[in-house]
């Protein structure tokens, strides 16, 4: 073997321990995620349910009432965090998953894993942050197991969870209704989750006014389709990956350009303060109460006016259009900077923030 | 149009000026790795002129850092009751033998840290591991490592220790004029980091204007105050001129910050050090000094200095020192990417190539497209 075979080699073995073995990106939401479901889950377990790779499975997609299916699970590290715990994220997380599949969330379920020695009112305080999402939400759990496992064969607490809801035969919801013209918006400040959980995490002694932005968005979204009918023709919710990864997968799963306008995305500036010290950039960072809407340009202040106007101002209050869709068919999101700039925007890696959720 | 958008065409528009009186190419680098992280991420690119060329320098402290010295982080990382303690970029760089990510998936006890007092506290706290913090940057990463070993002498540590990689900046600088040659390079300016500054001084530049003539403008890295920045180099080109600028006069004396730069000086010293792709330059970094071997990971593990083979094919080393553009590496966005890179410029955040692949490659790609189609047609 002569020396550059051996280099070749070397970098060779270096290049495919993401190929070899599980990390911790594999878990990041990103690129590395998509890499896994595609190339490992998908070849085994594929059906037309599953291939669809949508936050929920339509089951039977000719029946009268549709039902769809979703499930998730949460290991994020702190399990309690600036503005929630771990009980918030589960039910949060489950509900709008429903909804942004344009369901009305009818139950979920909540399996704990428990590490033996998690205090008793630790646990306590996850299941009452558990029921006051579910009541804020009006979805009841239905159905939970409880597992535990050794010492340090977890950390406190994760919780694994399904969720059932109902969609009209009516709704008309999917990337394949999205058009040139069409505009994004999205309900509030982006990237308050992942920077909360981040800043408890890596620099518990920086205090910060910034709290996660955990949230039930079934109403919001339930009065938004009411309202806007087949003018809302796409959602997402924003979680791993941010604003960055729905955009990005927006354009790359439309075949369109896709344009942000940096100056109209809300990010409050203890958030950009956060972002700034973590290196993190709060477009690819994780929400748990936001939704990218995308309707009929026609609609637009209709669709502002309906969310900006919402009972909960929370939920709502500081919406915005923030981009467009193009004419362009290069599956290409591009950031129209502050300065004027333009730059691209693509889904991140998956690294950045492991076990935010 | 906002303020800053106003601002930063004001700065633009002055550059723009500049630049037609030159009336023809100048390529200016940017030395640090967050100047150019806020150019990417900014779009600033697109709104220079187009015979202002700005390229990426040595300023990003994963890409710099010898192939030799990764390995021995990671070599570090697999000895028992060892935990190291690194920056995140850090961990998916490819050694010879896999990453720090591959090793903690083998079960290396592996923390990615913010703070360097992290790592103090981490050894503090479990007095039967043996705490290992993996320090590389420049003099604005090098005083908290050098709080870090103060903090564990004065605590009497027994299980603490560093394996620094630090540089200097100005060292380099020089180094790429002198090795390189600047018919090569054809630099004619440089943008100073302005943090590294704040450390060092401005007076710590004198050497490239009196030595090499070299336009040198300290600033902040905003997109407008690096427009600036850009301006009074081209305007200094234009009048043949080569004096130091600064930009951040609030923030940046002559004379730096003499706190940080005794403690700096009561830990390390200065010696020679292994940069990526360029090899051995003198006295452009920073060694432990014998007073403190204690807690010098080197001297505590007895490592044996490894050698630095690049990755075959990979030309970080020539991206790092402005010679080639990302492009011009037949693995970029190919066999290298950021989900499976090859060379560190790829692997940071702050990398030359990161930036290249994350912020244009698509626009690069729709360009070539384009112009193709002029061609056939």
């Amino acid at each position: 073997m002569t020396a550059v075979d051996k280099t070749q080699n070397d970098v060779g073995t270096a290049r495919h321990v993401a190929e070899r073995e599980i990390v911790l990106a594999h878990g990041g939401g990103g690129q590395l995620t998509d890499q896994l479901l595609l190339e490992t889950v998908m070849p085994r377990l594929s059906n037309p349910a599953l291939d669809a790779l949508d936050d929920g499975a339509l089951l039977d997609p000719t029946g009268q009432d549709r039902v769809v299916m979703t499930t998730d699970g949460y290991v994020v590290q702190p399990w309690r965090f600036p503005g929630g715990n771990i009980g918030q994220i589960a039910v949060c997380g489950t509900v709008n998953d429903l909804a942004v599949s344009g369901a009305t969330p009818m139950g979920i379920s909540l399996a704990i894993i428990a590490a033996e020695g998690l205090k008793k009112k630790d646990l306590e305080a996850v299941l009452d942050s558990v029921a006051a999402a579910s009541k804020r939400a009006g979805v009841p759990v239905v159905t939970g197991d409880t597992k535990v496992v050794g010492r340090d064969q977890a950390d406190d607490i994760y919780l694994t969870t399904a969720g059932v809801g109902r969609r009209s035969p009516k709704v008309k919801l999917g990337i394949e209704h999205v058009r040139p013209g069409d505009v994004l918006l999205v309900n509030g400040p982006i990237g308050e989750h992942g920077l909360a959980v981040m800043l408890a995490r890596e620099m518990p002694e920086v205090t910060s006014v910034l709290r996660s932005d955990v949230a039930p968005l079934n109403h919001l979204i339930a009065a938004c389709m009411a309202e806007l009918g087949d003018d809302l023709v796409f959602m997402r919710d924003a979680t791993r990956g941010g604003l960055a990864g729905v955009a990005a997968d927006l354009a790359a799963q439309s075949g369109y350009h896709v344009t942000l306008d940096e100056e109209a995305i809300p990010v409050r500036p203890e958030a950009q303060h956060a972002a700034d010290m973590l290196g993190l950039d709060p477009l690819e960072v994780a929400n748990e109460g936001k939704v990218v809407m995308v309707v009929r340009e026609a609609a637009a202040e209709k669709a502002l006016s309906v969310v900006r106007g919402f009972e909960d101002a929370e939920l709502g209050g500081e919406a915005a259009v923030i981009g467009r869709v193009g004419d362009a068919a290069d599956g290409v999101c591009e950031l129209h900077t502050v300065i004027g700039g333009r730059r691209v925007i693509q889904k991140p890696y998956g690294e950045e923030l492991p076990r935010i959720c | 149009m906002n303020d800053l958008r106003s601002t930063t065409q004001r700065a633009l528009d002055r550059l723009k000026r500049a630049a037609d009186t030159l009336g023809r190419d100048v390529k200016l680098m940017e030395v640090c790795g967050t100047h150019t992280m806020s150019a990417f991420r900014s779009g600033l690119h697109a709104l220079i002129p187009d015979n202002v060329k700005l390229i990426s320098g040595p300023g990003c402290p994963v890409c710099v850092t010898a192939q030799g010295d990764i390995d021995q982080m990671i070599a570090i990382s697999g000895e028992p009751d060892v935990v190291l303690c690194t920056y995140g970029d850090m961990m998916r760089v490819p050694g010879k033998h896999g990453s720090l990510e591959a090793m903690r998936c083998k079960g290396a006890r592996i923390e990615v840290i913010y703070s360097t007092l992290e790592a103090v506290q981490l050894a503090q706290r479990q007095p039967n591991s043996r705490v290992v913090l993996a320090a590389v940057g420049f003099e604005t990463t090098t005083p908290p490592t050098a709080a870090a070993i103060d903090a564990a002498a004065k605590l009497g540590l027994k299980n603490f220790s560093v394996l620094a990689s630090h540089k200097l900046v100005v060292p380099a600088m020089t180094a790429l004029l002198d090795s390189v040659g600047d018919d090569t390079t054809g630099i004619e300016g440089f943008l100073c980091p302005g943090h590294v500054s704040v450390i060092i001084g401005s007076d710590a530049y004198q050497p490239l204007i009196d030595t090499y003539r070299m336009p040198c403008v300290i600033g902040g890295f905003e997109p407008m105050l690096m427009a600036d920045g850009m301006a009074s180099l081209v305007e200094q080109v234009v009048a043949g001129e080569a004096k130091l600028e600064n930009l951040y006069p609030e923030a940046v004396t002559p004379g730096g910050n003499p706190v940080a730069q005794e403690l700096i000086d009561r830990i390390f010293e200065p010696d020679e050090v292994r940069w990526r792709g360029v090899g051995p330059i003198p006295g452009s970094g920073l060694a432990i000094r014998d007073e403190y071997a204690a807690y010098d990971a080197r001297k505590v593990f007895a490592l044996d200095d490894m050698p630095d083979r690049e990755p075959n094919g990979c030309i970080c080393g020539q991206v790092i020192a402005g010679l080639a553009n990302p492009d011009g590496c037949s693995l970029f966005g190919t066999v290298c990417t950021p989900v499976r890179p090859i060379g560190p410029c790829m692997v940071s955040g702050e990398g030359t190539c990161q930036a290249w692949f994350k912020y244009q490659r698509p626009a690069i790609a729709a360009r070539g497209r384009v112009a193709k189609e002029v061609v056939t047609a």
